[in-house]
C-alpha cells in the first residue's frame, strides 16, 4: 500500500521541508533559551565545582565571598588547619575588575579594544590540588612563582606568555583554563594570593601620594621632634592583611556539618557547606536573573506551541479541497486521519532535529554559556510531538468534517 | 512513467533529509555528554630538575649613616646636596654655635690671663730666690764674724732668721708658680673643650658615600640625634627579599640569584645570597634574605626600588618528570592520569622537587616514557571517554 501520507509530502515536499525548517527554527531559540537558564545555573555550580571546597569559611555574618563582601585575617586559616576533619584550608580573594593586556604605545587602541571584565582569583601558588587552584589547564602550567604569574580563563582572550596589567603590576600569563567562571559570568585570572591582596587593597599612587601629604599636615602624626612617628603611620597605611574567604577541604570521611559547627562556635566565622553555598548563590545572587530568564523561556515554550499548532492546522486547511477529493472517491477516514497525523509527527522531527542542530551550532557563539541538555532535548522532543498530535486532532477533526461535495463545488 | 517522477522527488527530499540527520547525529556525538574529552598528552621525561625560589624585595643599602647633631640646635649651613659624592671627613654642613665663639674668645683671654700669672709667679720665685741667696751669704759673713768675735750672738741669730724668712719666701714663690701652671692648665683645658664642642657642631661625613637625602635646611631646628644629612656607602647596596616560606627550605647563604630590577626587567643581574635572615616574618609568612650584586650596576640601582630575585638551587640528579598541569588531587591523593586502552586511568604518585618551569620530580609511581594526560578540555573521570589531540582548541600556537 503506498503511503498516502509520504506521497502527500513528495509532492510539496519544499513547501513541507522548508515549513519543517521555519519550525526548527523557532524549537532553535527555545532550546537555546533553555541553555541559556541551564547555563546559568551551572556558572554558580562550577563557581562552586573550580573552588575545590567542601566548607567556606567567611567574615561573621555574612554571605561569604560571592554574594557579599567578606573580609577576614590571613592568618586565620592557620587556626582552621588544626582543627579535627580538616584536610586542607587556604586563603583565597576575589575581586572583578576590568584587566586588559599590558599595552605598549603602538598597541593602547588594542589593548583598549581587548580589555575584558574578568574576576580576578587570589590563590596560594605552589601547592597543587590546593583549594582554589583551577583544576585542569588546557594549556601552560600552574603558577609556579610567589608574583607576577596569572593562570587566565580562555574566554578572556589571553594568549600563553602574554602579560596583562592588574593595578600596578604585569602578570605573565602562564598557563589556559576552560570554563573557570563567576557566578556573574565572568571568566576567572588566577592570581598569587599576595599579589591578590596588594590589587585589592592598594590604592593608586595618586592616592597614596596624597594620603601621605595629608597625613604629614596631621600635627598628630607629624610631631615636631618625633620624625619617627610620621614614617610609621605612614607605613601602617600601606599595609592589607586581608582575603576574603578560607576555603576549607575536609578529610575523606569528616562530616561537613560537625566540622562547620565547629568552626563557627570555636572561631566565632560564619562557614557554608558546599549545599549552603548553592542554595546562596541559586536562591539569592541569580534568584532574580535566572527567574527572568526562566519566564522568558516559559512564554516561549508556549508561543513556539501555539505557532507549532497554527501552521499544522493550516497547513492541513490548505489541502482540504484534496481531502475532499480523497473523501469524495471514498476513502477511509482513518487513512485521511493517519496522513494528517504523520504528515504533523514527520513536521515535527524535521523542526526537532533542525532545531537541536542550530541551538548546537550557535551556543558557542553566545558570550555566556549555554548548556544543552540531553534531558532538555529529550523533553523538548516529547513535547514537539504532543504538540504535533494534538495540533493534528484539531486539524483532522476540520479534515473530517468537510463535506466531500467541496472537491467539485466552488 | 510512474515511477522515475516520484523516486526524483523523494531523492531530492532525501538529498535534504539526510544530510540534516547527518549533521544532527554528528553533531550529538561531537558536543554534548556523549563526546570525548578533548586531551593532550606528555611523556614522562628523564630530566634533571633544577629547582628555583622567586623572591621580590627593595634595593638598600647596607650602611646608612644619618648625621645630625649630638644637641638640639639651629642648621645654620648645608654644604651638600642629595646625589653629591662625599669623601671621608668632608665637612657636610654645620650647626649654629650660638654664643660658642664668644666663650672661646673669653676662654683666650682667659688663658692668656693664667699665661701672665704664670710668668708673674716666676718672677716671685726668682725675687724669693735672690733674697734667699742674700739672706744665707749674709748668714755665713755673719758666722766668720761671729768666730771672730766682731759681731754679736743677736746679730748673727737675727741673720739666721732672716735666712729662713727668705727660704719660706721661695718655698710661697714656688707654690705660687705651681698653683699659676694648674690654673694655666685648667684654662687650657677649658679652652680646648670649648673648640671640641665647637667642632661637634660641624657635621663630618664619616665614609666616602652617596648623598641620598637633606632633611633639614639652614634656619630649622633639629632635636639632638634628628638627621640633616643622611649618606650611604654606594658599595654596599643590597637587596632585601622576602621569600614565601612555602618550599623555601633549600635557600642558604651563598646561592647564586639573578636579580631584576623593575626599571629593567629584562635586564638580568648577576649576585648571590648573602644571609638568611634567621628570623623569619610570621605575618606575611616569608623568610628574609639579603643579596647583594656581583658587580654594581652602573648607574647605581635605585634605593627602595623593586627588584624580582630568582635563586638557582642546587640542581638535582636526572629523575622522572611530569609537567606540573598534568597532576590533579583526587580524594587527598596526588597524582596523573593515563591513558589505559583508550580510557583515563588515576596513578597516585608521590612528587620531588619543583622548578619555575612547571616540571615537577616523580619519587615513585611512573617510569620514564609512560604517556601521561597533560591538558583536558574538562575535568577528567574514570572510564570518561577522550580523544588526543596535539592541541586544545581554542588554544593560540
Amino acid at each position: 500500500m503506498i503511503s498516502l501520507a509520504g506521497r502527500d509530502i513528495l509532492h510539496g515536499w519544499g513547501k513541507f521541508v522548508f515549513t519543517g525548517i521555519g519550525l526548527g527554527l523557532l524549537i532553535g531559540v527555545t532550546l537555546s533559551m533553555a541553555g541559556i537558564y541551564r547555563g546559568m545555573v551551572d556558572d554558580a555550580e562550577v563557581l562552586l565545582d573550580n573552588s575545590g571546597a567542601d566548607l567556606w569559611a567567611v567574615q561573621k555574618d555574612t554571605l561569604g565571598p560571592y554574594a557579599e563582601p567578606s573580609n577576614l585575617a590571613d592568618d586565620l586559616y592557620r587556626s582552621l588547619q588544626t582543627l579535627p576533619g580538616v584536610a586542607r584550608a587556604a586563603n583565597v580573594t576575589y575581586l572583578t575588575m576590568q584587566v586588559r593586556p599590558l599595552a605598549d604605545a603602538a598597541s593602547v587602541g588594542d589593548a583598549a579594544a581587548r580589555e575584558r571584565r574578568a574576576m580576578v582569583v587570589g590563590v596560594v601558588p605552589g601547592g597543587f590540588g590546593e583549594p582554589g587552584q583551577p583544576e585542569s589547564l588546557v594549556a601552560g602550567r600552574h603558577l609556579t612563582r610567589g608574583h607576577y604569574e596569572a593562570v587566565a580563563d580562555i574566554s578572556t582572550g589571553f594568549r600563553l606568555g602574554e602579560q596583562l596589567r592588574i593595578r600596578r603590576h604585569a602578570y605573565r600569563v602562564v598557563g589556559l583554563t576552560r570554563r573557570t567562571v563567576s557566578s556573574g559570568g565572568d571568566p576567572m585570572i588566577f592570581i598569587p594570593l599576595k599579589d591578590a591582596q596588594e590589587a585589592q587593597f592598594l590604592k593608586d599612587n595618586d592616592a597614596i601620594v596624597a594620603q601621605r601629604r595629608r597625613s604629614a599636615a596631621n600635627p598628630a602624626f607629624n610631631r615636631p621632634g618625633q620624625p619617627q612617628v610620621l614614617d610609621a603611620v605612614l607605613a601602617s597605611q600601606t599595609q592589607s592583611n586581608s582575603v576574603n574567604a578560607i576555603l576549607v577541604r575536609l578529610t575523606p570521611n569528616a562530616d561537613p556539618n560537625r566540622v562547620a559547627a565547629d568552626i563557627r562556635r570555636w572561631k566565632h566565622l560564619s562557614v557554608y557547606t558546599r549545599a549552603e553555598m548553592n542554595e546562596i548563590l541559586q536562591a539569592k545572587l541569580i534568584a532574580t536573573s535566572a527567574r527572568q530568564i526562566f519566564m522568558f523561556l516559559v512564554i516561549l515554550s508556549v508561543v513556539s506551541a501555539a505557532i507549532v499548532a497554527f501552521i499544522i492546522y493550516t497547513l492541513t486547511l490548505g489541502k482540504i479541497r484534496e481531502i475532499a477529493v480523497l473523501k469524495l472517491i471514498g476513502t477511509r477516514n482513518r487513512t485521511i486521519a493517519g496522513m494528517i497525523l504523520q504528515q504533523a509527527i514527520g513536521l515535527g522531527l524535521i523542526g526537532f532535529v533542525v532545531g537541536k542542530t542550530v541551538a548546537t551550532l550557535w551556543a558557542p557563539v553566545f558570550p555566556k554559556y549555554v548548556l544543552l541538555l540531553p534531558g532538555d532535548a529529550a523533553r523538548g522532543f516529547l513535547i514537539v510531538v504532543i504538540i504535533c498530535v494534538l495540533a493534528s486532532l484539531v486539524a483532522i477533526r476540520a479534515a473530517l468534517r468537510v463535506d466531500p461535495a467541496e472537491a467539485i463545488g466552488g | 512513467m510512474k515511477l522515475p517522477k516520484p523516486s526524483r522527488r523523494a531523492l531530492s527530499l532525501l538529498a535534504v533529509l539526510i544530510p540534516l540527520l547527518g549533521a544532527f547525529a554528528w553533531l550529538a556525538l561531537t558536543s554534548g555528554p556523549l563526546a570525548p574529552v578533548l586531551v593532550t598528552l606528555a611523556e614522562v621525561e628523564q630530566r634533571p630538575i633544577a629547582p628555583a625560589l622567586f623572591g621580590v624585595g627593595t634595593v638598600e643599602a647596607r650602611y646608612t649613616y644619618r648625621i645630625g647633631p649630638t644637641i638640639a640646635g639651629r642648621v645654620s649651613q648645608v654644604a651638600v646636596q642629595v646625589g653629591d659624592r662625599v669623601n671621608a671627613g668632608q665637612r657636610l654642613g654645620e650647626m649654629d654655635p650660638v654664643d660658642l665663639d664668644e666663650r672661646v674668645a673669653a676662654q683666650d683671654a682667659a688663658l692668656r690671663r693664667a699665661e701672665s700669672g704664670v710668668v708673674a709667679a716666676r718672677a716671685q720665685v726668682r725675687d724669693a730666690q735672690a733674697r734667699r741667696d742674700f739672706a744665707s751669704a749674709q748668714v755665713k759673713r755673719y758666722e766668720q764674724l761671729l768666730v771672730a768675735r766682731t759681731a754679736s750672738e743677736d746679730t748673727a741669730e737675727a741673720k739666721r732668721q732672716e735666712a729662713q724668712v727668705a727660704e719660706a719666701g721661695v718655698a710661697l714663690g714656688l707654690a705660687n708658680l705651681e698653683s699659676a701652671e694648674q690654673d694655666l692648665g685648667r684654662v687650657r683645658a677649658e679652652r680646648a673643650a670649648l673648640v671640641r664642642q665647637r667642632d661637634n657642631l660641624r657635621l663630618i661625613a664619616p665614609v666616602a658615600g652617596l648623598v641620598v637625602s637633606r632633611d633639614a635646611e639652614p634656619g630649622s631646628t633639629v632635636v639632638a640625634g634628628q638627621s640633616v644629612v643622611e649618606v650611604v656607602d654606594p658599595a654596599s647596596l643590597w637587596v632585601d627579599v622576602r621569600f614565601d616560606q612555602l618550599g623555601a627550605g633549600a635557600l642558604r647563604a651563598g646561592l647564586a640569584v639573578r636579580i631584576a630590577l623593575r626599571s629593567q626587567p629584562l635586564g638580568m643581574l648577576e649576585g648571590r645570597v648573602e644571609r638568611v635572615e634567621p628570623r623569619a616574618d610570621a605575618i606575611t609568612e616569608e623568610l628574609l634574605a639579603k643579596v647583594v650584586f656581583a658587580d654594581l650596576p652602573d648607574p647605581l640601582p635605585r634605593l627602595g626600588e623593586l627588584a624580582e630575585v630568582t635563586v638557582a638551587l642546587a640542581p638535582r640528579p636526572a629523575a622522572p618528570a611530569v609537567p606540573n598541569a598534568a597532576l590533579h588531587r583526587r580524594a587527598d591523593a596526588l597524582g596523573v592520569w593515563v591513558l589505559d586502552d583508550g580510557e583515563p586511568r588515576f596513578v597516585p604518585l608521590t612528587i620531588g622537587a619543583r622548578d619555575l618551569d612547571g616540571w615537577v620530580e616523580i619519587r615513585s609511581g611512573l617510569v620514564p616514557g609512560t604517556a601521561v594526560i597533560w591538558h583536558s578540555q574538562a575535568p577528567l573521570s574514570p572510564g570518561r571517554r577522550v580523544k588526543v589531540v596535539e592541541q586544545l582548541p581554542g588554544v593560540a600556537p
